[in-house]
């Protein structure tokens, strides 16, 4: 075929990459071999057999694809590159239905837990981190980097940045997925809470990321617009943030390079500091800012407004950026960590409540004079009622963080309560919200096949939110009360298994309240199917192909 | 030139953007984490704490594998009713061999910081099997499985060897007796008890699961368990030795 078509060739990145592939399946292979134990050898055989599929994939293209790359721009209008956002955009649906299943099954498993079926693969300790990380990393994730791909294209008006690169980015990051979930359940795992993946995950995820700074800056680059849009802000902060904080707590020793487990090189207090330094800013840049670039773009777009005030977005994005990574000793209060570091901690953990006031209101206001279409439009009511919890969540955190109210609830589940405050109600919201926007958009598509079933799956979810976080605040409140009761003769009222047992009612009403959720994003994943499958064509009006002049 | 202008010099740069971003997010962790690694007072000097033994070790990396830290903390904080039920409050020191650390976040199940010598092999066996079958209400996963897995030999030395790479004080002694370690402690008829009790001083050497037959991880996670919190003397230990 080429013959016949003597101008086309292959791209450097084309043969580049089917060259590293290739040596990357080979070396793989050996490792997968010389395996001193079967998770390894399961993982460096699948990464041999996605090396492969990558030649097979970069072949195939380079057959199918006309002789020149799509250009960068057709009659003076950006061409903008939505195939990898389309796929980033189906993941997340499907790791989020995935990432909530496991949930509610790890919450029924503590309410019954016969449910751990007591085989390895299925026990609790085992698949929360398959939960968390699925519905942080592998759902949240994959929101992210759909929403940055497309909000940096059409407010820098150009064409994403690469050609195999953000196919790259995203097949990549969801490869990476893949292993750590797989991982999880053959117990690879560092148990460093939300850094569980193993050295060779980890530094998969590095080079992933690196290529996702580098397409995303260098669209930036080649805006053409003059400033960069506050949403860019936001996701730019989100992915270097991540980058150093990656880096700083996985520095790891693997005892062998065929093997899977290693050692972590920070030990005891350091590791601790090291670990919560990275885990409390994986809320902050992962889940905080990230999710603030979405709702910057979305809201405005949604609600046709502009965003309320650009001073307050200058003055809430450097002040936020900067308190948060102060934040992470207060998950480490009255412990062997030094004083003066929880006292920093706690201290720099309430002032962050004033920057994030200030996203909530810059959110929320963005909504004057368009109030009611709240009325109106379910989808716009989920992006700001995720607002909302957002604000609820970042009060509930700097109460926490307080050492007095910490010591209370601290080690219980009012601290699985608050996350999911934030994690259902604000990046859960938010990133539905942005799905019911982004799906017609992607798809050329009028609009959503049902807002009906968005207002079912709204109300739904919401019940579910409700049930999940007051169940969690009544049982954690519970339990850091009994655990400190005295009997009027001084001794402790209560052994530790009574306070298990008290739990027990409120594992059910969680689980419901789980099972809520995860029904409402049933709804969402068949509104989507159907937008896709049988909505009606958006018409490209004439006039929009007009050069603009 | 106010500052919103003057702000416009980051917004049209883009590489000033990164650049600014990256100085203020590096202030906090650079202010919180590095003193961590040169003031002496963060982890205070106290006798007895030693690097855990092979079996011990591959009991711990049980601990990590089956995400124990996700229901169990290790870390008793110096508040009254936690010093009743669980003991002396924990020291930095305690854990200074630990990679990773295991404090834990959330105490679905009671602390363990100081669970060694609480309760018998015996009991600990039974349990891990089948929590229900000791304690009814219990949430636990059952891990009987760990009985049915010989502790991997092959491997060991270069385990303890990591560990000296990333700061644990193993000897060349300690290294290259690991599998002759890891069999003394398991069985106390062992001829080489003498040998490992030198090695690891107030180390215990016994059958923890009971059971004949090589090291496995049931034996393994037991006695990693059973020594936990039990390193320093706190009848000896000087609150005030180390006040600054």
């Amino acid at each position: 075929m080429s013959e016949s078509n003597t101008s086309k060739s292959m791209t450097h990145g084309e043969a580049g990459l089917m060259l590293v592939f290739s040596i990357s399946a080979l070396l793989c292979l050996f490792a997968a071999a010389k395996a001193l134990d079967t998770a390894f050898a399961f993982h460096a055989s699948l990464a041999s057999a996605a090396s492969l599929w990558a030649v097979f994939a970069i072949v195939n293209r380079y057959f199918d694809r006309p002789a020149s790359l799509p250009a960068r721009e057709i009659n003076g209008r950006p061409n903008y590159n939505m195939g990898p956002i389309k796929f980033s955009a189906a993941m997340s649906v499907f790791w989020g239905i995935a990432g909530f299943a496991v949930g509610l099954l790890i919450a029924a498993q503590l309410a019954w837990p016969a449910l751990n079926f007591d085989l390895q693969w299925t026990s609790f300790g085992r698949l929360r981190p398959l939960h968390t990380s699925a519905v942080i990393f592998a759902f949240g994730g994959n929101v992210l980097i759909a929403t940055s791909f497309y909000v940096v294209q059409k407010t820098c008006r150009t064409r994403l940045a690469g050609d195999l690169a953000p196919w790259f980015v995203v097949i990549g990051y969801n490869v990476f997925i893949l292993i750590a979930g797989t991982g999880y359940l053959l117990g690879v795992t560092q148990s460093k809470e939300y850094a569980e993946p193993e050295w060779y995950a980890d530094l998969w995820l590095t080079i992933v990321w690196v290529v996702y700074l580098l397409v995303f800056l260098v669209t930036i680059i080649k805006r053409k617009e003059p400033h960069i849009f506050v949403a860019n802000w936001f996701y730019l902060a989100f992915i270097v943030t991540i980058a150093v904080l990656h880096l700083g707590n996985n520095p790891a020793l693997p005892v062998s390079v065929f093997g899977s487990k290693s050692y972590i090189a920070w030990g005891g207090v350091q590791d601790a500091m090291f670990q919560w330094w990275y885990g409390h800013n994986a809320v902050g840049f992962f889940l905080t800012a990230g999710f603030l670039a979405i709702m910057y773009y979305f809201i405005p777009k949604r609600a046709e407004r502009p965003v309320y005030s650009y001073r307050l977005s200058i003055i809430h994005f450097w002040a936020i950026i900067f308190l948060y990574i102060w934040a992470g000793p207060h998950h480490l209060h009255y412990t062997a960590l030094p004083d003066w570091a929880q006292t920093l901690g706690m201290t720099f953990s309430i002032m962050l409540w004033m920057p994030s006031w200030g996203g909530m209101i810059n959110g929320l206001m963005t909504l004057s004079g368009a109030w009611d279409k709240l009325r109106t439009d379910p989808v716009l009511r989920m992006l700001v009622v995720s607002v909302a919890f957002y604000g609820m969540a970042t009060f509930e955190g700097p109460l926490m963080s307080i050492k007095v109210v910490n010591s209370l609830s601290h080690y219980t589940d009012w601290t699985i309560g608050h996350v999911h405050a934030g994690a259902l109600g604000w990046v859960g919201f938010v990133s539905f919200g942005a799905l019911y926007c982004l799906v017609p958009w992607l798809w050329d598509r009028k609009g959503l096949y049902s807002l009906k079933l968005v207002n079912w799956h709204f109300w739904i979810a919401t019940i579910g939110i409700v049930l999940y976080i007051s169940a969690m605040w009544v049982s954690g409140i519970l339990q850091g009360l009994m655990w400190r009761a005295y009997t009027s003769l001084g001794f402790l009222e209560y052994s530790f298994i009574e306070t298990v047992e008290a739990m027990h009612p409120f594992y059910i009403i969680r689980a419901a309240g789980g099972a809520l959720f995860l029904i409402g994003s049933l709804i969402m994943a068949y509104n989507l199917w159907m937008t896709v499958r049988l909505g009606e064509a958006e018409v490209q009006s004439p006039v929009a192909l007009q050069p603009a002049e | 030139m106010s500052f919103w202008t003057r702000h416009q010099i980051v917004e049209k740069n883009s590489i000033v953007l990164v650049a600014g971003i990256l100085v203020v997010i590096a202030i906090g962790g650079l202010v919180e984490i590095t003193p961590l690694f040169y003031l002496k007072s963060t982890i205070e000097k106290v006798d007895g704490v030693r690097p855990y033994t092979p079996l011990e070790l591959a009991g711990r990396n049980v601990y990590v594998r089956e995400g124990c830290y996700l229901c169990h903390s290790q870390m008793v904080r110096p508040l009254r009713d936690e010093v009743e039920r669980y003991g002396h409050y924990s020291l930095a020191a305690e854990s200074m061999y630990d990679h990773p650390f295991q404090w834990g976040s959330k105490r679905t199940g009671p602390d363990l910081a100081r669970v060694g010598g609480k309760y018998s092999d015996e009991w600990h066996v039974t349990h891990l099997a089948n929590p229900r079958a000791i304690v009814p209400q219990s949430v636990m996963p059952g891990y009987a499985f760990l009985s049915r897995t010989e502790v991997d030999e092959a491997g060991l030395a270069a385990h303890l060897r990591t560990n000296r790479s990333v700061g644990v004080p193993y000897t060349d002694e300690q290294v290259a007796n690991a599998v002759a370690d890891l069999k003394a402690q398991a069985d106390p008829e062992n001829a080489g008890v003498d040998a490992f009790t030198k090695r690891y001083p107030k180390a215990s050497a016994r059958n923890f699961d009971g059971k004949p037959g090589a090291p496995t991880e049931m034996d393994a996670l037991v006695a990693y368990l059973q020594m936990l919190g039990t390193l320093v003397d706190f009848k000896l230990y000087n609150e005030k030795a180390n006040l600054r």
